[in-house]
Parts: structure tokens; sequence; C-alpha cells
């Protein structure tokens, strides 16, 4: 059981790492169009969250999305045809990078407009209730969020309403390009909670299973409660906000310490500890030719045909 | 028809005659019996019935479950709408009035008209926007704004924009069958205004325009409450010996080309009335594609009778100026007809 878990989580990590260097590389190559914004560094909250939900609740984040649609189970395959717009991605190349969709998993994308997934999010949630199901909502954030005002009337409805959602900041300390401390007046990003008011907590977000912990007493308070909980998960991105963007706003030293604690270092290390060093270096190649497979074929398969352009604007 | 429900009652059975507002109830109870899914949430809609009554003892019938009172957050309440859409409810959001869309303007444009293409089809929104659009009596700059083609410019989204009890009660049950997000824009001035609504069960199709009265001379081509004054206009261009006809577009997009173009290609002349600003209006482009699809019928110059270009002043003196007038149109109507 306890193997079982370290390698599903561990995977999952690897997954969403190994798949954003290629996309990276494939990037500078200018197979990839548009804005990348990369995952790596915070693939432990996406992986620790989504390990403790449901295949029915419903999962919903902003335009850093590449994680959370690995951690929720979608195809590296259709992922990368996505990122070279082929028709064989995940949206069909209709969506890019910041729109990732996997509706089988209950996977809602991929939002580029900051904030606004949150009470869309609610609204999931809300109809689930309405249909009198147990099903609940995740909806991921950046702290850049934090100061629109979609943030405030998603948490002013979810709290008023009732509705079982679960809202994740991932406080990576920058804003783009902007610091915390000129974005916001406090470092804690929860204690937002209080006024509307719901539930919060605060998690490393660099620990896997501290963000288990954390989102599975927000889930169960959403589940039997139907409570709306804020989180905020502290952690980190190693690059920059996009590939156009070299990070020179903070220190190597900054970038060294968090990659000290790395998530997928420290699973794996600790892997390595209970004698799973043997399946550890199993996975990452099984991840190596799964990647490069993901690559291939996506490199291989067909943009979408010119004369689908207006495909799929009405039902 | 609803040519027929507007002009020609006479041969038919008495038909009762109700209120808009209350046809839109209507609707919206009919459609909410018939559909577990379908719920109406907006500001005042439950214990107030509706800032403008049109949702009348629906939160006693259905509860408040399913007829929600909001908090002023009209970003956060659309916004939950277009997310329990996406989970396969039919919500109808109600605005008390189109000016406060803007505020949720973001969701509509960038989240409900947009998730079907960026998914590929894995997420539909089927939505309904409704409340009051335009001007009414002096309500000063910020609630007299004529916003259609702010929607009607985005593709993904269903706008609708009816004048008659009976148009109303019909184009709104479909627009909350419709599978798509729909923009449908009622009037604070006509939500009292009575007209033939039969009994029963019956759809307005969207995408269909409505030739609301026939004519040889010249077409008139106007939506929502300008119906009327267009309508009052050409019984006088009759009396002059004009022979107008009046299409009421009812849907803005999609836009029925066909009626507009097979209209205007009788008559041959064709003058448009709208409430908008003309600049980058939907006029505007209505004029464009007339001209573009059959420039060779036409034998006059579109004309376009629109709102002044100027922020509704308050004074009652002033927004008559703003306003397009009986006279502006009278005016546009002889310059083509010269």
């Amino acid at each position: 059981m306890e193997q079982e878990l370290l390698t599903d989580l561990y995977s999952k990590m690897q997954r969403i790492r190994r798949f954003e260097e290629e996309a990276a590389r494939l990037y500078t190559e200018k197979k990839i169009g548009g804005f990348l914004h990369l995952y790596i560094g915070q693939e432990a909250v996406a992986v620790g969250a989504l390990s403790v939900l449901k295949d029915e609740d419903y999962v919903m984040t902003a335009y850093r999305c590449h994680g959370h649609y690995i951690a929720r189970g979608g195809s590296t395959r259709a992922g990368m045809s996505e990122l070279l717009g082929k028709v064989t991605g995940c949206a069909k190349g209709r969506g890019g990078s910041m729109h990732f969709y996997d509706i089988e998993r209950r996977f809602m994308g991929g939002w580029g407009i900051v904030g606004a997934q949150l009470p869309v999010a609610a609204g999931l949630a809300f109809a689930e209730k309405y249909k009198g199901t147990d099903n609940i909502a995740i909806c991921f954030m950046g702290d850049g969020a934090i100061n629109i005002g979609s943030f405030h009337e998603a948490l002013a409805l979810a709290s008023l309403w009732k509705i079982p959602v679960i809202f994740v900041i991932e406080n990576n300390y920058f804003a783009m390009g902007t610091p915390l401390e000129k974005t916001a007046a406090t470092d804690d990003l929860s204690i937002r909670a209080l006024a509307y008011p719901m539930a919060r907590d605060t998690v490393d977000g660099h620990d896997v299973f501290a963000v288990r912990a954390c989102i599975h007493a927000a889930a169960k308070r959403a589940r039997e409660q139907h409570l709306p909980t804020l989180i905020e998960a502290k952690t980190y991105r190693y690059r920059g906000h996009s590939m156009a963007d070299p990070a020179k706003y903070r220190s190597q030293q900054d970038v060294d310490q968090w990659k000290s604690r790395d998530p997928i270092k420290v699973l794996g290390e600790k892997m390595d500890a209970l004698g799973m060093k043997a399946i550890r270096e199993q996975i990452d190649q099984a991840i190596e030719d799964e990647v490069q497979d993901a690559v291939r074929f996506a490199e291989e398969s067909p943009f979408p045909a010119p004369e689908t352009a207006l495909d799929y604007t009405y039902v | 028809m609803s040519n027929a429900m507007l002009n020609d009652t006479q041969n038919q059975p008495a038909v009762r005659e109700i209120q808009i507002r209350d046809a839109l109830q209507e609707a919206m109870t009919e459609e909410m019996v018939r559909d577990e899914r379908v719920f109406l949430v907006g500001e005042e809609v439950g214990g107030y019935n509706g800032a403008y009554k049109c949702s009348r003892g629906m939160q006693e019938k259905f509860g408040s479950k399913r007829v929600i009172d909001a908090p002023i957050a009209e970003n956060g309440f659309a916004a939950i709408g277009i997310g329990a859409a996406m989970a396969g409810l039919r919500p109808i959001v109600e605005f008390m009035t189109f000016n406060f869309s803007l505020c949720a303007i973001d969701q509509i444009i960038n989240t409900a008209a947009k998730a079907r293409l960026m998914s590929a089809g894995q997420i539909s929104c089927p939505i309904v926007f409704r409340g009051a659009g335009g001007a009414a009596f002096q309500l000063g700059a910020q609630h007299a704004n004529s916003f259609e083609h702010f929607y009607a410019y985005t593709p993904g989204l269903i706008v609708l924009a009816p004048a008659t009890p009976y148009d109303m009660k019909g184009l709104l049950k479909s627009a909350i069958r419709d599978d798509n997000p729909v923009v449908f824009f009622e009037s604070e001035l006509t939500y009292g205004r009575r007209g033939p609504v039969p009994e029963g069960e019956y759809l307005v199709p969207i995408g269909k325009a409505d030739i609301k009265r026939e004519g040889t001379d010249v077409t008139l081509i106007t939506w929502s409450k300008n119906l009327f004054l267009t309508l009052e206009i050409a019984e006088q261009l009759a009396q002059e010996g004009i022979s107008a006809e009046v299409v009421d577009l009812l849907t803005l997009r999609p836009l029925d080309r066909e009626t507009v173009l097979n209209s205007v290609a009788k008559t041959h002349r064709c003058v448009i009335v709208q409430e908008q600003h003309e600049v980058a209006s939907y006029g505007a482009y209505l004029a464009h594609m007339i001209n573009s699809a059959i420039f060779d019928e036409l034998d006059a110059p579109i004309g376009l009778v629109s709102s002044l270009e100027a922020p509704m002043p308050y004074s009652k003196a002033l927004e008559v100026v703003i306003l397009p007038s009986k006279e502006r149109v009278l005016e546009a109507v002889r310059a083509v007809c010269a």
C-alpha cells in the first residue's frame, strides 16, 4: 500500500517534470507557439491534491495547467500534441498551452484570465450540490489571483451559498515578475478566508504528503458539510513566469534553496532509503520512454484541417 | 406566426392579451416545470419578485433552491451560472439591467462564449443571460446603454432582442432550450406593454427574422423596442403614400440574412433604426452586409438612424435629442425614397 502510493506520487510528479522539460526544449526550437508557462517546481501541489480526490470531482485551474492535467491522469501524447497545435491534442489544437481539457477525467481547464476561473469552479460545485451528489470541485490559482474582484466574489458567494469547493492558492511568491511583498500586505494569504468567512489552511506545497492531508480535510468538509475552504500552498517555480521570462528579478540563492527541497528529489531519496531504488529507476526509464513517445507522436500528428477553423463555435 | 399575432387578431378566436413581464414569467415557469435543470438566479428575482416583476410568484412556486436571490456581484453569480451550465444545469441569469452586465462581461465573453471552442467541443455552456437593455425615461448616462453589439460581436454567443409579448415568450423558451450561451435583451420601457399571447405551448425559433408589416417601397429594419416606433412610422408613411416593410430582426446573432436580403431586394431601399450609437454599431455592420451582398439591388444608399454620439444626458429635453426619433427616421426614409 505504502509502496503503491509512493510509486504513484513519484510517477506523476516525474511525468510532469519531464513532460515540461521536453516542452521547454520544443519551445526553443519554435515548435510551440504563444505562451508556455511551466509548472516545474510546483508538482507536489497538483499531484498531492488530486491524489485524494474522487474521479467524479471537478478540477479547474489557471493558465499554468499542464501539471494539473497530467496529475489528473491526462495523456502525455494528447498534451504534447496540444502544445504543438495538432489535431490529436487534448483540445484538438484549439486550446494551446493555457487551455488543456480532459472532460472524461473532469479536468475542466486551463483558463487564461487571472482569477476568472474561481467563480466558474464554484459553479461546477454548485451544480453537483444542486443535483444532490457528494461530488466537489477544486480550483487552483497563483498568488497573483488574490487581488482581483472575481476572487472575492467567488469566495463571498461560495461561503454564502455553502458551495462544496476547495480554492488552492499556489503561492510561488511572484505574480509574473512582481514579488509578493509588492502585491499583498501580508504573507499569510489564506487569512483572507476570515472575511467571508470560510475555513482556511496553509501548507508546505513542496511536501506532497502535507498537501494530501490538507486537501483530504478540506474535501471532507466540502463533501459532508458543503463548506468551502481556502488553502495557501507555499511553493516555488524554478523557471520564469513563461518561456519569455529569464527571471532576473530574484536571486539564484533563493532558487537553489527551494531546489534543495525539491519534492521529486526528496521523494526519490525516500524511496531509495526504503529499498525502492530499482523501482524508482524503472519508473524514471518508463517516463523517459513515455515522454519521448509523446514528442514523437505529437511531431508526427497532423495539424487540424484549415476547413475546420470555425468548428466548435456553436453546438 | 408572430406577424399574425401582432396585426391580425380579427379572424382568430379571441386571444388573451398579457404584459411582457408576464410573458417572460410564463416562459421561465413553463421551462422550469418541464426541466428540473433550469433555475433562475439574479438580484431581487426571489422575494422581491424581480426588479421589474418578471419572476412574480416563481420563488413561491419553485422554492429558493431554484429561484435564487443573489447579492450584488454580477461577475460572481454570472460565472457560477456558467460553471453550473458546464456541469449540466441550464441556468437563467437575470441582470437587473444590461448596464450592470459589464461587471460580468469578461465571464460572458471570455468564458461562456469560448469554452466550447477552446475545449474542442468537450464543454458546452447552455445558459441564458437576460435583462433590460437600452434607455428608459431619464435614467441618466450609466443606466441607459444599448450594448447589443458588444455581445453580437462575439462568436460563440447567440444574441436575441425581441419586442412583442408573443416573441418575448416564444424566444425565451427557445433560448432556455438552446445548448449555446444566449444573451437576451428586454426593455424597461415595455415590461408593462400588452399584446396577444396564446394559451399553451409554442416556440419562436432562434435565427429567424420576422416581417411585421409588408410593404413595397422601402424596408425598415429594427429590433427590440424600436419595433413599436418603427411600426408607427410605417403607418404614417402609408398615409403619405409610401409603403414600408418592417423587418423585426429578433435574432442579432446568428443574423437571418435571407429575410433581410429578400426584403431589401424587393423594395430596393432600406433604413435601419437602432438605439445604438452609429460608430462600430450593429446597424453599421448590417448596412455593410446588405451593401456587399446586394449592392446592385439598391436604388439609394442605406439609411442608418442611431443615437447621437454622447453619453445619455439626464434631462428629458436632451434625452429625446440623443435617441432616434420619429422625425429623424422619417427624414431618413424620405431621403432614401427621394
